[in-house]
């Protein structure tokens, strides 16, 4: 396992096909802007688009989508006593700390939303049940959000965020977490599969806080989703979870960009995915900047996925980018492999028929990070779930009980 | 107290074809073998000679293809049988080098094999003190059963937990391949000590297969089969056994498999 795959370009290191394009020096010089102009619409060449099928996402990200979003999004919510889910500016918004957007999607997003949701934890609340937000899509028409999530310090809470129906949907998802704040986010991907969902997660964590970010992608046509930390203070946690599982036909990409400036802060990231049937599509890009303020860093990231048929691909690429020597600790791991037929041997000799002996080694293989989610409803949806991918058959999205 | 069923595994005259870099090749070439309840049988040969072909073969590994030849459990046709039917008619395989299955905690693949061979599912309270007294008996620690199958196992315990599966499975007959490989003493006494358990519970036959002398220590056989270059090259009862201890395979080396400068 390397260590270090360092994104500066050395002379004729090696070329690939987006050689044609001039990368950055770092991750960290990627533009962030309010302004719509100051991202041009993407090609496809681009290192961050290379993997996505940009020809597919006019609506979202062409000249002028901003202007076109529609409104066939509903917003539903199931909110504990103490929490307020209030619309507010952009400008608030930005005062609140929302991080700007980073890509072309995301300004079309915050300029069609042209406001914001703002959902407010306040301080030191302890919540026993989460907080669930369904985005439910009436129909193939492009739409624009930004949800700004508050978490006041020394709170402690939960908040799912269901994305269901058919839709054509960016959006940007703000996390500003306050000192010592224990806040776990989970966004669940169950969209129709003709439908389309960008979105950029950003979350701010502040000093000694706890932040869990967790994206479950089971449906959807399309689904793009980049999550970036970034910590207002030292001695903060960011953990980065993820599940997928893609069908002939999906594309399903996962973006992370850990951003450690601050010292004494630990990340971890770990995302696993299966793919099956024909064309199954996923990308998972794991970019972890260690600047060199940021001394005392621990950082681990993992990404594992399981190809269940022919004709599917899944791309992985690990990137880790250290500016200090002063650290705990940083490494990363990526392996994508085929379905272990010596484990279904394994299980089949026992007496397991094969289809149950393959939902025990996909189950088996998603068990690491499910049951990290922490939230039981969650978990059982999601085993559920990819029990009924399996089979082949459609998902159920997770009802919310309102 | 009944007397447990009478059972008997046949195989006759089985030829094992394998593909291979370099074509089809035959790895056994006509074993000829009976099974009854209550017996152990050990087959001893030297590497190579075909003995792990012969325990995959009758468990139903995909890359073995038999040529010609039956196997038979009371009659019932083994070969037309998937992987799982062998299991659940009462085939057991304790393999050499168990799968590891990450994920899938030891206690949950055990209820599953148990409920998949029993045709429903065990009674819960018997059966979690079942396992708990079959992993005392092994020496394995409760905190086993919630560790993934195999996953960072040590050779020992990898081998105690095939060892267990085969106490709590009651197979009518029982495959070891090469339990007693990476054992030391105590682990190889504890574990001969679950076979002998598992075997007098339910009168399993055993077809113990190895390459070492040292196991039969423990595990007393009544036959003793030694296997060269896939074929039954002698028979006998324990006492070839230990003239294969003092002797070692040598007088059964064929031209082909001696080198001239050796």
């Amino acid at each position: 396992m390397s260590l270090l795959t360092p994104q500066r370009p050395s002379a004729g290191a090696h070329t690939d096909s987006a050689a044609a394009f001039v990368p950055d020096q770092s991750r960290a010089e990627r533009t962030t802007s309010y302004a719509v102009a100051d991202f041009p619409v993407p090609t496809g060449r681009e290192e961050e688009w290379r993997f996505t099928p940009v020809d597919r996402l006019h609506s979202l990200i062409g000249a002028g989508a901003e202007t076109i979003g529609g409104s066939e999004i509903a917003w539903e919510s199931e909110l504990p006593a103490g929490v307020t889910l209030t619309e507010i500016t952009t400008e608030r918004a930005r005062e609140l700390g929302a991080p700007a957007p980073a890509d072309r999607a995301a300004v079309v997003a915050v300029a069609g939303a042209g406001g914001a949701m703002h959902l407010d934890i306040p301080a030191e609340a302890e919540l026993s049940e989460p907080v669930r937000i369904t985005v439910r899509g009436g129909g193939a028409q492009p739409a624009f959000g930004h949800l700004v999530v508050t978490a006041g310090r020394f709170s402690k809470a939960t908040v799912v965020v269901q994305h269901t129906g058919t839709a054509q949907f960016s959006e940007v998802l703000s996390t500003i977490v306050g000192d010592g704040a224990n806040l776990t986010v989970v966004p669940v991907q169950e969209w129709t599969d003709d439908s389309l969902h960008l979105g950029q997660h950003d979350v701010v964590v502040g000093r000694d806080a706890t932040v869990r970010h967790i994206a479950v992608t089971l449906g959807g046509g399309i689904v793009r989703l980049n999550a970036n930390a970034t910590y207002a203070g030292p001695g903060g946690s960011f953990e980065g979870l993820g599940v997928y599982f893609a069908d002939a036909g999906q594309h399903q990409e996962h973006r992370l960009f850990v951003d450690h400036e601050a010292p004494h802060c630990r990340s971890n990231v770990e995302y696993k995915g299966a793919l099956q049937g024909e064309t199954a599509r996923t990308v998972w890009v794991g970019d972890v900047l260690i600047r060199a303020a940021a001394e005392g860093t621990d950082t681990y990231e993992l990404n594992r996925n399981l190809i269940l048929t022919d004709g599917a691909r899944a791309d992985s690429v690990p990137n880790l980018e250290i500016e200090t020597g002063e650290i705990e600790g940083a490494g990363h791991a990526s392996a994508t492999g085929r379905f272990d037929d010596q484990q279904l041997f394994y299980l089949q000799a026992r007496g397991i028929d094969e289809d149950t002996a393959r939902r025990l080694v996909v189950r088996g293989f998603f068990a690491s990070v499910v049951g990290r989610i922490g939230v039981p409803e969650i978990e059982e949806h999601l085993m559920a779930a990819i029990d009924r991918e399996l089979e082949g058959q459609p998902v159920e999205p997770l009802e919310v009980t309102a | 107290m009944s007397t447990p069923e009478k059972h008997v595994l046949e195989i006759k005259d089985l030829h094992v074809t394998v593909e291979t870099d370099q074509g089809t090749k035959e790895i056994l070439r006509g074993v000829t073998l009976t099974i009854n309840s209550g017996e152990t049988h050990a087959i001893m040969g030297p590497n190579g000679s075909g003995k792990s072909t012969l325990a995959y073969s009758i468990a139903g590994h995909p890359k073995y293809t038999v040529t010609s030849g039956s196997v038979t459990l009371d009659g019932e046709d083994v070969l037309s049988m998937s992987v799982d039917e062998r299991a659940r008619a009462g085939l057991f395989l304790a393999m050499q080098y168990p799968v590891e299955v990450p994920g899938v905690t030891v206690s949950n693949f055990l209820r599953t094999a148990k409920t998949a061979v029993d045709g429903e599912a065990p009674k819960l309270r018997t059966w979690v003190k079942d396992v708990k007294q079959a992993m005392g008996d092994l020496r394995m620690d409760a905190a086993f059963a919630d560790r993934g199958v195999n996953e960072g196992f040590s050779g020992g315990e990898k081998k105690r937990h095939e060892i267990l599966q085969m106490e709590l499975l009651k197979p009518k007959m029982a495959i070891l391949d090469e339990t007693d490989s990476g054992l030391d003493v105590d682990a190889l006494r504890v574990v001969s000590e679950g076979v002998n358990r598992a075997k007098e519970a339910t009168d399993a036959g055993v077809l113990l297969i190895t390459h070492y002398t040292r196991i039969l220590r423990y595990i007393k056989p009544d036959f003793v089969h030694v296997f060269v270059d896939g074929k039954i090259a002698e028979q006998g009862g324990p006492e070839l056994a230990e003239r294969l201890e003092a002797e070692g395979y040598d007088r059964f080396a064929t031209p082909a498999t001696t080198s001239p400068t050796a």
